[in-house]
Parts: structure tokens; C-alpha cells; sequence
């Protein structure tokens, strides 16, 4: 992508410009920018781009990772690796009140992603004053994101006001807020789940193998195929691990995380496998199964 | 399900896909972007197109599609049939409602483009809506019925297309099925838009008949309509010029996004080109400034390039240490855009509250924020007949043409000529809302003709003469707060002081300079802002200034406050509550505005917005009018 400049932009050359210049857009007007990053391929693109967008500077904001202590091993491994790389400052947040009580994806279902991921999240930006907030939510992912804004306006209690969101009109991004507000900007909004794999193999950039299909140990449940991460596993009577070939679409916390049966070991027959497929993206995750409207009004509460 | 369906109709090829990925990536990798805007309401078949396209291009998975027939079961108008624009429209609100009422994106591609969609809503009062997704748009798809022929709602679509410069325009006459494909009745159909087209200055466009529902002419040419000898939706979408290509021929323009300077030895300016192209080696200058410079490198962490276009993110590297910050232009230095700060623009009001002329907005053209005022619009278009009409000011989704006066000047292009320095948006300085949208028509010849006069005495000269500082203390406050009272008494003290003073009153302003000016909340703005360039003149001679006027208005006080020289605008609230200057009602003045005798009185039927911050808060109700002369004097005077 950065060899002789071509006459004949690709859409993927048009995409990277647009999410640099939105980054940049954002560090010149913002005050305390912050990249939420999430260690799947959508925050691993995000990252490149923000590299591209300020080299010979490193990216002048922070990382911050908001943590459930669910996800899968290999992404700790990965997200301490690539704060290493970047020379960015990675900042990891655990909601200390969901710490303390315990709350964990096998007893609390929805109240673990609520109060670890939506809560955890607000009370990250307020502890550290980020006023603008990096996310690698797409448009393509569901119909409520189709309608999202690049630059979404959140006022100074997080919410999302689907009726009061502020027109984009051009390139132009008003990024002006009051004390207290703030601002999720979402630099690869226009991107497709085909243009972050295609971009992730053209660029050669570092994901979790977890998208990779090897042996793992998984169970059936609840009509997903869970992996069996580590010892805090709870199995129900009955259930045991089988070693099974299988890759995640989607990566998230490891109990709430389908995975797919899959031999795809290389990115292309990732890719091959994932244009011939028949099921959309999110399904491998438990939380987007409630009913139609349901990522709206978490969105609303303040999930990203 | 009833909608017609073929395996030949879709786009991608799961073949290739299957036998050889790696030639498939190729392929895609190389596909250009097309972004395109469908126009019409759910009743001309719009999201019944375009979730065809999607589709068709497979964008639409299995549990998508369960969830979809559940949803048509449930909701939808299409009986038991799949009805496409349940797919595509997103929020809760609007599906109870059954019509979108925001702008959504969607994706789909072909072998040889990918396409971004922008899917707005058709209703006047969703113009602002439709200029916003067309606004980075390639083409327009305009969706008629064919059984409806040209409406009015087909003129506002075109005219508001044209309007944001999309040159490439398809007319969809869609629901050809349903007319039996009757090509007399679609020849009429072309010639009715043919003549409308021509009238508001639309040089070509392309018709196509089609039926979304049916898929007649999307993917491939429909054996229904033999008689027709273009090609179908798709290879057209295909085939036509990108903007960003056509951009590309333009003179080099680059606004600055962002100094790039991580050690002393490396100074790049980063921004997205807007036209043009650049190489090292290219004698460039910077606007407004005018200096020249030589590009040395364009700096990409994959290497340096010799070459970058119009559509590229970069970063610029000088051979001299020239002035270049956020906000300026870089540009080919023998075609540099003009600089200026007065202009003829055509604005789209997008705000509930409507435009106040005068008012200062904040203006963002490129990567430029300055201070502009607009003056009352020329006249406004109407969307549905294009008829010119005289207005005061623009009301949500109107559309007018008016001057504008920006504090400073800026590079800019017409808009005709350059989208990224034609087209800006005017935000609003307390709410931070984006009001509206403009673009540039030309700039007014005055600019360039009424310079800035440099005078030998100077501001400081004239101060220091009276060995004072000037300043404007600036009273502000509900009708018979005691604004007046105090502001005399203060002016008594600092002339025992031998401070040289002047006192502007409301009351009396109005008899002379301001004499022509109402109560309008216009009017109100003007009487302001004249008053600030007389306090700010008095200022410039030395004068400590003070004036007493309700100045109801936060952003007219805020815009006087600019126009004031750093530290000399003292903001002073003389508060009383306002059933305490009811109560004194000392002019008879609320007695008549509680009769209705008196309209737009400040308090009762027009608002009063006090300060936030002000400087000095006077309480009346606890400080007797000596005190305050202290606590204002003390601060003035430490």
C-alpha cells in the first residue's frame, strides 16, 4: 500500500486515507484522545493505521484496554506484545466493584458484560479525563452501527442519543463539545469485514492466532462451541472437552466466545472460508441474541 | 418467497472464491470505491433496491435473512413475501414508525468496484438528511414510481443533488413490472424529467428502467424491457468517473491537518490532498501567507514516495523553515486558490433554531475554524419549485443564497470547483451543534478592495497619554436591574479618579446611532454589535468604556467579548431576580409587557440568558449600589 503512489486509488488506499484523516482530525482538536483497544483484528487494523497516520511520531495518545480478566490468553499475550511494538502507553482497566463482587460470565450473564465492559468503560474515561475515544466498531456489523456517526457525541453521563447526533457533512468533523462531553470516534466505520481481513494479510499485521484453526478443547453449549481456556472453566455435569479444529470469527470473553469448526490456517483460506459462509459476523457472540433492537440499547447505555 | 432470485444475479464469483483464493484477493484488492446516494421515499421501492443489491452481492447471511423472514412475518408490507426494507432500516424509533429517518451506509461489492451506499430518508423534512449522505457522494440514484411518474418530491431529490454537485445522475424509473413494461409510458416518464432537468441546469443524466422487486435491469439486461439499449444498474455503477479521479487533474491543494514534529530534526505537515498531485521537487506555497517553499519528501512509514495524488493521507516534508500550521493551505505555487473573507455562499440550515443573522458562528472550511457572521440570505430556494423567495432568515432545512464575512481570511476554492475548500459547516459557539452546511459561490469583490489602513499613533499611544489601561466594563441584566444606577456611579467615582471614561446607555444609543433598529431578536444582535465596534473604537483611543445594555444574548456578549483586545472586556452581571425588577417596574416598562403593549420584552416574552463566567456578579438584592461601585472599582483598579 505504501509503495509507488497509483493514479488509480484502491478502495483500500481510500479507506486508509480516510481513517488517517480521521485520526489526525482528532488529536489536533481533541484535548485527551485515548485508542480503546480490544486485541481482535478490527482494534489491530485501528492500531496500524494510527502507526501510518504519525509516523516518525509514535501515535500521541495511550491504549487502554478494558478488561474483563475473561478474555483468552493468547490476547493478553498479544496486546502486551503490541504496546511493546508501538511504544505506545498501554493502560489496562479493571472495574474494581465488579472485581469485588466477583462478577463473572458463568453466574452473572448480561451483568458481566454490563458492569466489566459498559460500566468499566465509563468509569476508564472519567478516572483519566479522555475526552475522545478511538473504537473499531463498523458500520457493516449491524443495523443499528449502519447509522452511527464517525464522531459520536456523548454526553457527560455516556449516553448515546440517536435523535440528537450531529450531521457529517463532507470530509468536516465538529468535533466541539462542552466539559464533561465527550466524543467515540469510530475511524473504521466504513470499512467491511472483508476489507479488515484483506488489509490485515496485504500489510502483514499481527493478530491473535486464536483466528487461526488448530486443536482446541471445547464444549457444546447453548448452541455455541465454547473453548475451555483455562482452569476457571466451570463444566456442567456431563460435559467434557473434546480436542476439536476450530478458529474464531469474533473474539471477546472466552466463555461467552463461539468458535467455529474450521481447518483454515492461513489468512487466505480464513478468508475463503469466511466469503463462503453463511452466517454473519456477531453471531458467535451470546450478547447480540436477545431480541432485534438489542445492540441499540446497549449502545444507548453506553456500550461502544 | 416470491422475489425473484437467481444464482447468475449475484455478483460475487463463489467459484473463483473456492478455486483459487489467492487470485480472488488479487482481484478485490485492486477494486476502486464508488459512493453513491439512492433518493426517493419506502413507497418508490428504495430500500426495496437496495436490499436487492445487497443481496444479490450475498452482504445478506443466513441468520441475517431468518431473522429478515421473521421480521416480514411480523412487520412487514410485503405479506409473506421478504420485504427488503426491513433489512436496511436500523433504528427502533423508525421501525415502529416504518420510515428511516437518519442516513445509513451500507456495503456491498462487485468484481470490479466496492460500493458505500448512503440510504436517506425522502420527506422534506428530512432535507438536511439527504444533503448530508450526499455530500460524499459519486452519483445519485433518483427512484421514481413508474406509476407515478415525475413528483414534486423527484424535483426536490434532483435540485438538492445537483445542489451538492454530483454530476453523475441516474434516474431509476422503478416498479417497471408493475406497469406491464411499458415503454411509451417510460418514454414519457424520461421526457417529463428530461425538460425539469434542463430547467435548473442538469447537463446529462442516465435513465434506466428497472424494478427493484423483480430485479429487471440491476445485474443483468432484463429480456422484459427489450426495447431499452443501455446497460443495467450495476455495470453503470461500474463504470463511471470517481470524483476522486477527476481530482486528481486539479492543482495541488493540501489543507494542514497536523504539524508532525517528533524531534528537533523532523518538521512534516500531514494532511489528506484534497487535489491535485505532488513530488518532491515541487515549488509549493502556503496560504494565507503566501511563503514558498520546496517539497523535499512525502514521508510514509513504509518509505518515502515520489509521487502522491489527490484521495491520499501524507505527510510533507520543506526545504525551508517556512510558517505552516493547522489551518493552512499548501498548495502548487504558481496556482495558488484565493484568499479572502467575504463571500457569496448558498447555505442549508440544518438546526431546529433557526438562522440569526449577525450572530458570529464558528465556520469550518477544510481544516480552518474562524469566526463568520451571516447576513440576512438574499433569498431562499424553494425545494419544490425552485422558485426564489424573499426571507429574513433560514428555518430548518431551508435553503438560501446569502453573503458572509469570516474574521479572518482564508484560502478557500468555489465550490464548483473544489468540494474540500468550497464546502464548510457553521457551528454554533454555545451549543457546539453543526447548524448548518455551505458551500462558496465566489468571493465578494470588497475583500480585496478595502484594506486595513496602518495608523502611526497606536492604541498605546493614545493610553498611555491618559496613564490608564482601557477597558469596557460591560454591564448586562434584566430591564430596571440597575444597570444604569450603578454603571453612572461607577463613572462618577473613576472621573474623581482621573480616568478618562465614556458612557454608552441603551436608552440613548437607540435614539441616535441605533435609531432604525426594532426589537426583533435581529435587530437586537445589530444593536449589539454596534455597540461593541463604537465601545471597541473608544478603547483603541484609550477610553475606559461602560455600557448598560440588557444584552440578553450570550453569544452576542461572547462576541463582543472577541472583538475586544485580551483582558479588556469585564463582563458584569447586575442580577436581580425578575420579580424584584418587576416589583421596581421604574420606566411602567413590564406593566405594558404583562398587557401585551410591549412585544419581545426581555423577561417575559423574549428570553434573558445570563453570563456563566462572568467577570463580576453583582447580587442587588444583598449589595447596595455603593457597594457594587467598590467591588467594580477594586477590580478595575487593584
Amino acid at each position: 500500500m505504501t509503495g509507488a503512489a497509483n493514479t488509480n486509488l484502491t478502495h483500500l488506499q481510500r479507506l486508509e486515507a480516510e481513517s488517517i484523516h480521521i485520526m489526525r482530525e482528532v488529536v489536533a482538536e481533541a484535548e485527551k484522545p485515548v485508542m480503546l483497544y480490544s486485541v481482535g483484528k478490527d482494534s489491530a487494523v485501528m492500531l496500524h493505521l494510527a502507526r501510518k497516520a504519525f509516523y516518525p511520531s509514535p501515535p500521541p495518545f495511550p491504549l487502554l484496554h478494558v478488561d474483563t480478566t475473561w478474555k483468552f490468553k493468547a490476547m493478553y499475550e498479544l496486546r502486551d506484545r503490541m504496546a511493546r511494538e508501538s511504544g505506545m502507553e498501554l493502560l489496562v482497566y479493571h472495574n474494581p466493584e465488579a472485581a469485588e463482587r466477583g462478577i463473572n460470565p458463568f453466574d452473572h450473564g448480561g451483568l458481566h458484560t454490563d458492569m466489566w465492559k459498559t460500566e468499566g468503560l465509563k468509569q476508564a474515561l472519567d478516572k483519566y479525563g479522555f475526552d475522545a475515544a478511538f473504537g473499531g466498531a463498523r458500520r457493516d456489523e449491524e443495523k443499528s452501527r449502519a447509522k452511527e456517526r464517525i464522531f459520536s457525541f456523548r454526553s457527560a453521563n455516556h449516553r448515546w442519543d440517536p435523535k440528537n447526533q450531529r450531521p457529517e457533512l463532507w470530509n468536516l468533523y465538529n468535533a466541539r463539545k462542552a466539559k464533561g462531553e465527550s466524543i467515540r470516534v469510530f475511524p473504521i466505520s466504513n470499512w467491511t469485514e472483508l476489507d479488515i481481513w484483506q488489509y490485515i494479510h496485504l500489510e502483514n499485521i499481527p493478530i491473535v492466532p486464536l483466528y487461526f484453526a488448530a486443536k482446541r478443547p471445547v464444549v457444546q453449549r447453548d448452541g455455541l462451541t465454547i473453548m475451555v481456556d483455562d482452569e476457571r472453566f466451570r463444566l456442567r455435569p456431563g460435559e467434557v472437552p473434546e480436542m476439536k479444529s476450530v478458529r474464531f470469527r469474533t473474539l471477546g470473553c472466552y466463555p461467552l466466545t463461539g468458535a467455529v469448526e474450521s481447518e483454515a490456517t492461513t489468512l487466505p483460506q480464513v478468508i475463503q472460508e469466511m466469503l463462503l459462509t453463511t452466517t454473519s459476523e456477531r453471531q458467535g457472540r451470546a450478547i447480540d441474541h436477545d431480541q432485534a433492537a438489542s445492540m441499540e440499547k446497549k449502545k444507548q447505555e453506553g456500550y461502544f | 418467497m416470491s422475489v425473484s432470485t437467481t444464482k447468475e444475479s449475484s455478483y460475487q464469483t463463489d467459484a473463483l472464491i473456492a478455486a483459487d483464493i489467492d487470485a480472488y484477493l488479487v482481484q478485490h484488492q485492486h477494486k476502486s470505491l464508488l459512493r453513491f446516494i439512492t433518493c426517493g421515499s419506502v413507497d418508490d421501492g428504495k430500500s426495496t433496491l437496495i436490499g436487492r443489491l445487497l443481496y444479490d452481492s450475498k452482504m445478506i447471511f443466513e441468520d441475517q435473512l431468518a431473522a429478515l423472514e421473521a421480521d416480514s412475518k411480523r412487520a412487514g408490507t410485503q405479506g409473506q413475501n421478504i420485504d427488503f426494507a426491513l433489512l436496511v432500516d436500523g433504528l427502533a424509533a423508525e421501525r415502529e414508525q416504518g420510515i428511516t429517518i437518519d442516513v445509513a451506509y451500507r456495503f456491498f461489492a462487485t468484481e470490479k468496484r466496492k460500493f458505500i451506499v448512503a440510504d436517506t430518508p425522502g420527506h422534506e423534512q428530512y432535507t438536511r438528511n439527504m444533503v448530508t449522505g450526499a455530500s460524499t457522494a459519486d452519483l445519485a440514484v433518483i427512484l421514481i414510481d413508474a406509476r407515478k411518474g415525475v413528483l414534486t418530491q423527484t424535483r426536490r431529490h434532483s435540485y438538492l443533488a445537483h445542489l451538492i454537485g454530483i454530476k453523475n445522475i441516474v434516474l431509476a424509473v422503478n416498479k417497471m413490472d408493475l406497469i406491464g413494461y411499458d415503454q411509451a409510458k417510460y418514454d414519457a416518464i424520461v421526457a417529463d424529467y428530461t425538460k425539469f432537468a434542463q430547467s435548473i441546469g442538469i447537463k446529462e443524466f442516465t435513465p434506466m428502467p428497472i424494478s427493484g422487486f423483480m430485479g429487471d435491469n440491476i445485474t443483468t439486461k432484463s429480456e422484459n424491457t427489450p426495447w431499452y439499449d443501455g446497460v443495467p444498474l450495476i455495470a453503470h455503477l461500474e463504470a463511471v468517473e470517481l470524483d476522486v479521479t477527476a481530482d486528481q487533474a486539479k492543482p495541488f491543494r493540501m489543507p494542514v491537518q497536523w504539524v508532525n514534529r517528533p524531534n528537533l530534526d523532523f518538521r512534516g505537515f500531514s494532511g489528506l490532498i484534497a487535489s491535485g498531485a505532488v513530488r518532491p521537487g515541487d515549488a509549493v506555497r502556503v496560504l494565507p501567507s503566501g511563503k514558498t517553499s520546496t517539497i523535499t519528501r512525502i514521508v510514509t512509514i513504509g518509505g518515502d514516495l515520489d509521487q502522491a495524488v489527490a484521495g491520499q493521507s501524507v505527510t510533507l516534508c520543506f526545504a525551508d523553515e517556512v510558517d505552516c500550521s493547522r489551518g493552512d493551505v499548501i498548495s502548487i505555487a504558481d496556482a495558488p486558490p484565493e484568499v479572502a473573507d467575504q463571500f457569496e455562499a448558498v447555505i442549508v440550515w440544518m438546526a431546529d433554531e433557526a438562522l440569526i443573522p449577525g450572530r458570529p458562528y464558528w465556520l469550518k472550511l477544510g481544516t480552518q475554524t474562524v469566526t463568520a457572521t451571516v447576513q440576512a440570505p438574499k433569498y431562499q430556494v424553494n425545494v419544490n419549485t425552485m422558485e426564489h423567495m424573499a426571507a429574513k432568515t433560514l428555518e430548518l432545512n431551508a435553503i438560501g443564497v446569502t453573503n458572509l464575512a469570516t474574521d479572518r481570511p482564508i484560502p478557500f476554492e468555489p465550490y464548483e470547483a473544489n468540494r474540500t475548500l468550497g464546502g464548510f459547516i457553521l457551528i454554533d459557539k454555545i451549543t457546539n451543534a453543526t447548524v448548518a452546511a455551505g458551500m462558496l459561490h465566489f468571493a465578494l469583490r470588497r475583500s480585496q478592495n478595502v484594506h486595513w489602513q496602518a495608523l502611526d499613533i497606536s492604541r498605546e499611544t493614545h493610553a498611555s497619554l491618559k496613564n490608564q489601561k482601557p477597558a469596557v466594563l460591560w454591564f448586562t441584566g434584566l430591564s430596571g436591574a440597575g444597570k444604569s444606577t450603578i454603571a453612572n456611579l461607577v463613572e462618577k467615582k473613576l472621573v474623581r479618579m482621573n480616568r478618562h471614561t465614556f458612557l454608552l446607555d441603551g436608552d440613548n444609543v437607540r435614539h441616535g446611532l441605533n435609531k432604525d433598529l426594532g426589537f426583533t431578536e435581529a435587530d437586537r444582535i445589530e444593536n449589539i454589535r454596534r455597540v461593541g465596534e463604537v465601545a471597541k473604537l473608544m478603547t483603541d483611543a484609550g477610553l475606559i468604556v461602560i455600557t448598560a445594555f440588557i444584552s440578553p444574548f450570550r453569544a452576542e456578549r461572547q462576541m463582543v467579548r472577541e472583538m475586544m483586545a485580551g483582558g479588556e472586556f469585564i463582563e458584569i452581571h447586575i442580577d436581580t431576580p425578575l420579580a424584584e425588577a418587576e416589583a421596581r417596574d421604574v420606566k411602567g416598562l413590564y406593566k405594558k409587557a404583562r398587557s401585551g403593549a410591549l412585544k419581545n420584552f426581555t423577561g417575559i416574552d423574549s428570553p434573558y440568558e445570563p453570563p456563566q463566567t462572568p467577570e463580576i456578579r453583582i447580587d442587588t438584592t444583598k449589595l447596595t449600589p455603593e457597594q457594587a461601585v467598590d467591588i467594580i472599582i477594586e477590580r478595575l483598579i487593584p
